[in-house]
């Protein structure tokens, strides 16, 4: 069974972005970029089903800028076979990143398509879904196990109220939640081999698929600042200022 | 303009977020269904019909939506939304699993976590980790979108729309519900307590956020922790606030042990007070707290349970 990865290029998880000062967007001028958090746990997951002899083959997919390399190379020294990218400059909704790796799904094949439960720059939480009803597969999202026997994927999710099982027939399409595994990292070796393993690049015209978009950001702005950092010296001082400058407790 | 909310039920009772999304529901404008689905869900429904500003609300009860899994849930919806401009779910882990798959059958663009409505079209929602809010309209016939429950308050329950059975039914051969294993609690929701109390990795272990039930006791408080927290297993996941767990506006949070990493802030900034109590004067939660309170908080919440 081959799976596939979807790998995304975004701001490092430790960056504090700033909104520009013209309001039509966040800047990212010099910003630190990494791989999706959520998306190295779909690689790791991946890359666990080889070893545990479950996947023959891991590709790893991006679509994104021509930079969007630096994270297909991630993916290849943590034990992807090869990678696809498809290139574009252009920003890729959702529903568009969906369709392109449907197409991508068409031509591979994938018993499994693993993707990150939400990218931490867009917050969308979406492309998994949207894969899953285009190809007309069934989804387990927000993943926390994943157990494939026979021609099932059986699922934990992390849900709300606690933890939900399904079993999927396969083909399906999972998204990943964090405590599904903890990714390794890279090693020198792994990173040099890397640089050899094979990245297959194609346009989302190549594919027939048009990167239009039916939303316009109007804006962009800062949140509401908060006025904190006031420090009290005990639990009296603590309890007294609850009571009766805020008013929050009887 | 005519909009469909997807009610969220759990063994035939409504949950508290279907009135917050009707508020957003409201906020748009037009005529609202509600769309109750499930199985043995005629309680849910009966509550949804009294939720005010509703008109009709319509029962899909039948055995396949047992759970409400996404896949029969989504052809249910995108069968319905025809007869709609927008869709509409809370941004819990079931909106937020269901509605994307809708709105990719019906070609259109979803939005999540919306957390204000400028015109039907014209949405507010944040980005990176809520460090961002960005101002987005559709140009989609039907506009699909899951709502920030904390954002909206919730409408009454004085109305008395009617209830009407949709009896096509549709099939799931792609997906089975094995199991669940749901936290029980005697203590109000995550999302929509008063005030809630959260323990971070200074707790040290889960034994010692026994600690926090005296104090959540006596502020009739949900108890919420910090994604090192459960990922150390002291909790369980449904307890994790944050950017990708539960996100909480209550009038008082009290943050216990918690440095304040930003995907941590991201869940709780929006309360209206905020208690910080942790040992390292430099913590960052510090800048975002209306009070600090600089301690080794086994000192700390003893003494506070006992004055309060
Ligand atoms: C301020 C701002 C303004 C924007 N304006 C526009 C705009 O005007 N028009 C527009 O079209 N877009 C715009 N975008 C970009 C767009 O919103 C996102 O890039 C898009 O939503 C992609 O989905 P996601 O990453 O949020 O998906 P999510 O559903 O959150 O991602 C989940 C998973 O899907 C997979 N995935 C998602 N994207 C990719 C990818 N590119 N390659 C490989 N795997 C992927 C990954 O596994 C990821 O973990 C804007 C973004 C921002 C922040
Ligand atoms: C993709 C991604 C998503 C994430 N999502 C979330 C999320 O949803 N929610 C979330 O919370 N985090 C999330 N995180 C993790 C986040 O970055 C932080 O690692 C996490 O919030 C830290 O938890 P903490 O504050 O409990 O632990 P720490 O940062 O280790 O802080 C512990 C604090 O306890 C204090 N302390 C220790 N002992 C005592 C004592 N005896 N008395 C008083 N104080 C004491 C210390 O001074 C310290 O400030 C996410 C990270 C990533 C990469």
């Amino acid at each position: 069974m081959k799976v596939l990865v979807a790998v995304k290029r975004v701001i490092d998880y430790n960056v504090k972005i700033r909104v520009k000062p013209d309001h039509s967007d966040v800047d990212l001028t010099n910003v630190k970029m990494a791989m999706n958090p959520f998306c190295e746990i779909a690689v790791e997951e991946a890359v666990r089903l080889k070893e545990k002899g479950v996947a023959s083959e891991v590709v790893a997919v991006t679509i994104g800028p021509k930079a969007a390399q630096e994270q297909l190379r991630t993916a290849l020294a943590l034990g992807a076979d090869r990678a696809i990218h498809v290139e574009t400059d252009d920003k890729v909704e959702s529903l568009t990143a969906a369709k392109l790796l449907k197409r991508v799904a068409d031509d591979e094949q994938p018993g499994l398509t693993i993707l990150g439960k939400q990218s931490i720059d867009t917050d969308n939480n979406q492309t998994g879904q949207m894969l899953a009803a285009l190809a007309g597969m069934g989804q387990g999202t927000f993943a926390s196990e994943v157990q494939v026997e026979d021609d099932e994927v059986q699922v934990t999710r992390e849900v709300d109220g606690g933890l939900q099982t399904v079993a999927l027939k396969l083909p399906a399409v999972i998204t990943t939640d964090l405590r599904l595994n903890e990714p390794r990292y890279a090693k020198l070796p792994d990173i040099m081999k890397a640089k050899k393993k094979s990245i297959d690049v194609k346009s989302p015209d190549d594919m027939g698929v048009a990167v239009a978009s039916s939303l316009s950001v109007l804006k962009v702005e800062s949140p509401a600042e908060r006025q904190g950092g006031t420090k009290v010296a005990s639990v009296d001082e603590l309890v007294d200022k609850l009571k009766n400058e805020a008013k929050v407790i009887a | 303009m005519s909009i469909l909310v997807i009610a969220e039920h759990h063994n035939g009772q409504l949950a508290d977020s279907t009135a917050h999304v009707v508020a957003a529901a409201q906020a748009i404008g037009g005529d609202i269904d509600i769309l109750v689905a499930g199985d043995n869900a005629a309680g849910a429904a009966e509550a949804a019909a009294k939720l005010s500003g509703v008109a009709k609300v319509r029962t899909a009860d039948d055995g396949v939506y047992a759970y409400q899994l996404a896949e029969p849930m989504a052809e249910l919806i995108a069968g319905l939304a025809g007869d709609y401009s927008h869709v509409l779910a809370a941004a819990s882990t079931h909106g937020k699993n269901v509605l994307p798959r809708v709105a990719a059958l019906k070609d259109v663009a979803a939005l999540s976590e919306v957390i204000g409505v400028e015109s039907p079209d014209t949405f507010q929602r944040p980005i990176y980790a809520g460090n961002a809010i960005a101002t987005v309209q559709s140009n989609d016939a039907l506009k699909v979108l899951t709502v920030r429950t904390t954002a909206f308050d919730a409408v009454d329950a004085t109305g008395s729309a009617g209830v009407e059975a949709i009896s096509a039914t549709v099939e799931n051969t792609l997906s089975r519900f094995i199991g669940e294993e749901l936290a029980s609690s005697d203590r109000p929701e995550l999302g929509s307590a008063r005030v809630v109390v959260s323990g971070g990795r200074g707790m040290g272990n889960g034994e010692n956020f026994t600690l926090l039930d005296g104090i959540a006791d006596k502020l009739g408080a949900a108890i919420g922790a910090s994604r090192a927290a459960v990922d150390a297993g002291f909790v369980p996941n449904d307890m994790q606030v944050g950017q990708t767990g539960k996100i909480v506006a209550p009038e008082l949070y009290i943050a216990v042990g918690i440095s304040g990493a930003i995907q941590h802030l991201a869940g709780m900034k929006d309360a209206k007070i905020i208690v910080a109590i942790n040992k390292d004067d430099e913590a960052p939660i510090f800048q975002v707290a209306d009070y600090g309170l600089v301690g080794d908080l086994f000192e700390v919440l003893p003494e506070l349970e006992s004055k309060l």
